[in-house]
């Protein structure tokens, strides 16, 4: 089974500057879980802990299918062989 | 140093004070690897405040994914600050995740929606590291669709 993730640029230092890695869970906290462990470091940039347990960092967007995963379950989004997982840092900031 | 064509830096400007006093944000994607800041779009501040701006996660997955399909990069990211001055705050450098763009910062805090120069700043954000530069304003980039040259 294996899922398509689109890496941003500022990602890239733990894919070896791939843009895209592919790696497999049936849901997104097991996709992370996946992909840390052939790409070190990257879970710790994606996901924080609150109230105890993890959570999608406030400013990285996660999309599964052009679904922003915070409408379809956050980090318990379920995933399927093929899906497509995009990952976008926010464009934010503030005075 | 960024070197801007004069429309669209006036469109950046523009941008700022009309949406003053909220701040305004957008991006000006430009073939990879280019550093030539070509096309111009102004995205909406989904956070609608005076102290901050974040793109809508929707609009930003389009923006990415039209820029992706069209072999572009952002190259400048520009947003306003409306009540202090154009330079990064804490919040900006925190979450500035594009190492290779420009972050152009404008302030309206001098005249606001009306007429008159604004501050323009550009600045390289790496690494929680601000790095200000040049702005040169060129009539029209050489070699971009808005200047032909002729033998």
């Amino acid at each position: 089974m294996a899922i398509e993730v689109r890496i941003p640029t500022i990602l890239r230092t733990y894919t070896d500057g791939e843009k895209a890695v592919s790696g497999e869970g049936s849901n997104l906290s097991a996709l992370i879980a996946d992909l840390e462990a052939s790409h070190p470091g990257l879970k710790e940039r994606l996901v924080d802990v609150k109230d105890g347990k993890d959570d999608l960092r406030r400013f990285v967007n996660v999309y599964i299918n052009d679904e922003d995963v915070r409408f379809i379950g956050g980090l318990g989004a379920e995933l399927k062989d093929g899906d497509q997982v995009v990952v976008l840092p926010a464009v934010a900031g503030g005075c | 140093m960024l070197t801007i064509d004069q429309a669209t830096y006036d469109a950046i400007v523009s941008h700022a004070k009309r949406d003053h006093p909220d701040e305004a944000c957008g991006v000006v994607a430009g073939p990879e690897g280019s550093d030539r800041p070509e096309r111009f779009i102004e995205m909406v501040n989904a956070a609608g405040s005076p102290t901050f701006y974040e793109f809508d996660s929707t609009d930003l997955l389009h923006l990415y994914r039209e820029m992706d399909a069209q072999d572009e990069e952002p190259v400048v990211v520009y947003h306003s600050h409306t009540a202090t001055e154009a330079y990064p705050s804490r919040t900006d450098i925190g979450l500035a995740s594009e190492p290779n763009a420009h972050y152009v910062l404008v302030s309206t805090r001098e005249h606001g929606n009306s007429e008159g120069s604004a501050e323009f700043r550009s600045y390289r954000i790496v690494d929680g590291e601000v790095t200000e530069e040049e702005v040169s304003v060129v009539p029209g980039l050489i070699g971009s669709p808005q200047h032909t040259e002729h033998n």
